[in-house]
């Protein structure tokens, strides 16, 4: 077992299990990142050993609540502005290139969601070949309150796998849904009862785990790719948009709230 | 189809059951963040747990500025 300050790994028969534990919401910030940035350099050699890997939450609030807000606020608010938007444009890219590595890893990925599935945690969910969740769960993408749009790749990858009206209402609205909802639209795979996430991906990896691994991962390559393309633009538009007034009175605004997750109802 | 007097009930009543309130405790025009006290993301909770146990789907936004069950009932209530 590696234990992080954020996340955690281990290997066991087979199946990689990636827990994210940093309180209160598991919000990706540059902790997070650079022990992802490690995750991913070992998975390389993990992975020759794996058939899968799961991702989930130790945390009560949910799976992930996305990116640090404040620590994004903070930071702009000590550099000029054209520092702190490179600053952000060099954060997306690493991201990035840490959510491609999991997306395209020969392994089949597995996301045992609950609670708060927001934001970057939504992209984090949706760079997994499946996603299970418990029937708490519930998604949104909420970048647009605060000016922005998703950024860690949620549109690119949810356009990929949904259709273009799905991707419109829940990008569009920033209404969040629960998982019978993200079932039917064929987000999640499985849904299942509070607490069982996890014990349902581990029962979903020990099937995986009989199969071929070369076989499996030809299957993966062949029916899933990496829109490479638009995720670059995807970042360009994020890192354009950024820039805007509006986004740092959004970013304000949420930071000086008193309220756990102040872009909620 | 349910009243909006049934709706209202069962609301007070998974929402005193979830959250360990006395029934007795909750009226339709209190606050449910004061009478549950519950934040954001508990309120979020709980409408996930509505929308399951009404078997409908109730946008997020529909709710910003509710705070009492009686309003929150008759959202609901429109769609049923």
């Amino acid at each position: 077992m590696t234990h992080g300050q954020a996340i955690s790994w281990q290997l066991a028969d087979g199946v990689i299990e990636l827990a994210l534990h940093r309180e209160p919401g598991n919000e990706i910030g540059s902790l997070t990142l650079e022990e992802l940035e490690q995750f991913v350099k070992v998975l390389k050699g993990l992975q020759r050993k794996a058939h899968a890997l799961i991702i989930h939450s130790t945390v009560k609030s949910g799976f992930c609540a996305g990116a640090d807000l404040r620590e994004l606020y903070q930071r702009s608010q000590q550099m000029q502005k054209s520092a702190a938007a490179a600053g952000v444009r060099d954060f997306l890219d690493r991201i990035h290139r840490v959510l491609n590595a999991i997306d395209a890893a020969p392994l089949t990925t597995i996301a045992a969601v609950h609670g708060v599935t927001f934001g970057g945690g939504f992209e984090l969910a949706l760079v997994c070949d499946l996603i299970i969740a418990n029937k708490m769960a519930r998604f949104c993408f909420p970048e647009l309150r605060l000016g922005l749009i998703p950024g860690f790749g949620g549109i690119p990858r949810l356009k990929r796998d949904l259709g273009n009206a799905v991707v419109r209402d829940l990008l569009l609205t920033g209404r969040s849904i629960n998982a019978t909802k993200a079932q039917q639209i064929g987000l999640v795979s499985q849904v299942v009862a509070e607490g069982e996430a996890l014990r349902a991906a581990r029962a979903t990896a020990a099937q995986l785990v009989k199969f071929e691994r070369r076989t499996a991962a030809a299957a993966k390559q062949f029916i899933k790719p990496i829109p490479y393309e638009e995720l670059r633009r995807e970042i360009d538009i994020f890192c354009d948009l950024f820039t805007q007034p509006a986004v740092e009175a959004g970013l304000k605004k949420f930071v000086e709230s008193a309220d756990l997750q102040p872009y909620l109802p | 189809m349910k009243t909006s007097d049934q709706t209202l009930n069962e609301i007070l009543t998974l929402a005193a059951t979830h959250f360990k309130v006395p029934r007795e405790e909750l009226t339709p025009d209190d606050d449910f963040f004061k009478t549950l006290k519950i934040d954001s993301l508990q309120a979020l909770d709980l409408l996930t747990r509505l929308e399951h146990h009404f078997n409908i789907e109730l946008p997020d936004y529909e709710l910003q500025g509710v705070s009492d069950f009686r309003t929150l009932a008759s959202r609901i209530q429109a769609r049923l």
